[in-house]
């Protein structure tokens, strides 16, 4: 009997392949649309729900906003954020530790982009897995809370890198929590060097004018660009 | 711990390949992981034997070659692989620098098969 030596057959393809080319679509439906998406990661308990419920309420009297709400389970969030009037639609998980391009594209159907100046996507609280899905947003938000400590950046290099914008969270507890502001600026801007970061609190309001400035700036710049 | 699903997305593709070379064996997969990847190498390793059970890749071995983080320098224009991912900075000169030119691979480059 003739045996065969094993061989080795080039084959390069990306893992995430499939998950890159639906972000890409969505990308360019959003686009389109004229829909600009930013979606939110961090530990679970940093506030992004309290931030984001903020943003709707502000956001709504000037533009048309809506939320995408990752958990793995229960709606609570969705049903809180629903307080503010936009229109908002939880995305249960199940036991899977991040939001993917299909799950946005499956929340994503009953609803008309056409009808929406900006969507947020609240993503699981985790600051590992969901650094590897790319959800066709525009712009990846990175939340770090004054409670969690200066160092986190270090401790999650990845998730901090791959974002575009860090928002510091619950500056009202700065002073209770003895939390070193210079020393959290110094290891975001070590793991990602130049990415701008704004410091808020969603209970007392501070910060969140110039944050949601940022935002809709974003906005003007996009309808600029469509219409120039 | 997103390895699991992405172990049986490796699965799957080179099942697909071994399909289309006629049923060949698949004996391992060679993969290329960045460190800023988002992927942990020995759970992804653990998470491979796992998946592999009950597919035609059942007994088949991964094999990962990981691809340290490189950075180009705007200061000095140099590509350097990053010493710490805790500090993006240029091994030559020290600037700052965010942009990443190798590290986020996962990409299957080849199969053994027979």
């Amino acid at each position: 009997m003739m045996s065969t030596q094993p061989r080795l057959v080039e084959v390069r393809q990306n893992v995430l392949k499939q998950n890159d080319l639906l972000a890409r679509d969505l990308r360019r439906r959003f686009h389109q649309a004229g829909v600009r998406v930013v979606s939110l990661v961090s530990s679970p308990g940093s506030g992004k729900t309290a931030l984001l419920e903020t943003a709707l309420t502000l956001l709504r009297p000037h533009c048309r906003v809506a939320a995408l709400v990752g958990d793995l389970a229960t709606e609570n969030d969705a049903a809180r954020l629903a307080r503010s009037g936009a229109a908002v639609k939880q995305v249960t998980t199940g036991t899977i530790c991040h939001l993917d391009a299909q799950m946005v594209k499956s929340a994503l159907e009953e609803w008309n982009l056409e009808e929406l100046d900006m969507l947020f996507i609240e993503n699981v609280g985790n600051l590992v897995c969901p650094s590897s899905y790319d959800l066709g947003e525009d712009l990846r938000m990175v939340l770090l809370s004054v409670t969690e400590g200066e160092d986190k950046p270090l401790k999650y290099p990845t998730i901090f890198n791959t974002a575009d914008v860090g928002v510091i969270t619950k500056i009202d507890l700065a002073e209770a929590v003895e939390f070193d502001s210079q020393a959290a600026h110094d290891n975001i801007q070590g793991v990602r060097p130049g990415m701008q970061v704004f410091e808020v609190s969603a209970k007392t309001g501070e910060g969140i004018e110039e944050w949601l400035q940022f935002l809709k700036s974003g906005i003007t710049e996009r309808v600029k660009v469509l219409t120039g | 711990m997103h390895e699991l699903s992405i172990a049986m997305s490796m699965i799957e593709m080179a099942a697909e390949e071994a399909e289309r070379r006629g049923g060949v064996q698949v004996h391992a997969i060679h993969l290329k992981l960045g460190q800023l990847s988002g992927v942990v190498k020995d759970a992804l390793l653990f998470s491979y034997e796992v998946a592999c059970e009950g597919t035609l890749l059942e007994g088949s071995s991964l094999v990962i070659e990981e691809v340290p983080v490189v950075v180009y320098c705007q200061t000095c224009h140099a590509e350097t692989a990053l010493a710490s991912l805790q500090r993006f900075c240029c091994g030559s000169c020290g600037a700052l620098t965010s942009e990443v030119v190798r590290g986020k691979e996962l990409e299957v480059v080849a199969l053994e098969i027979q």
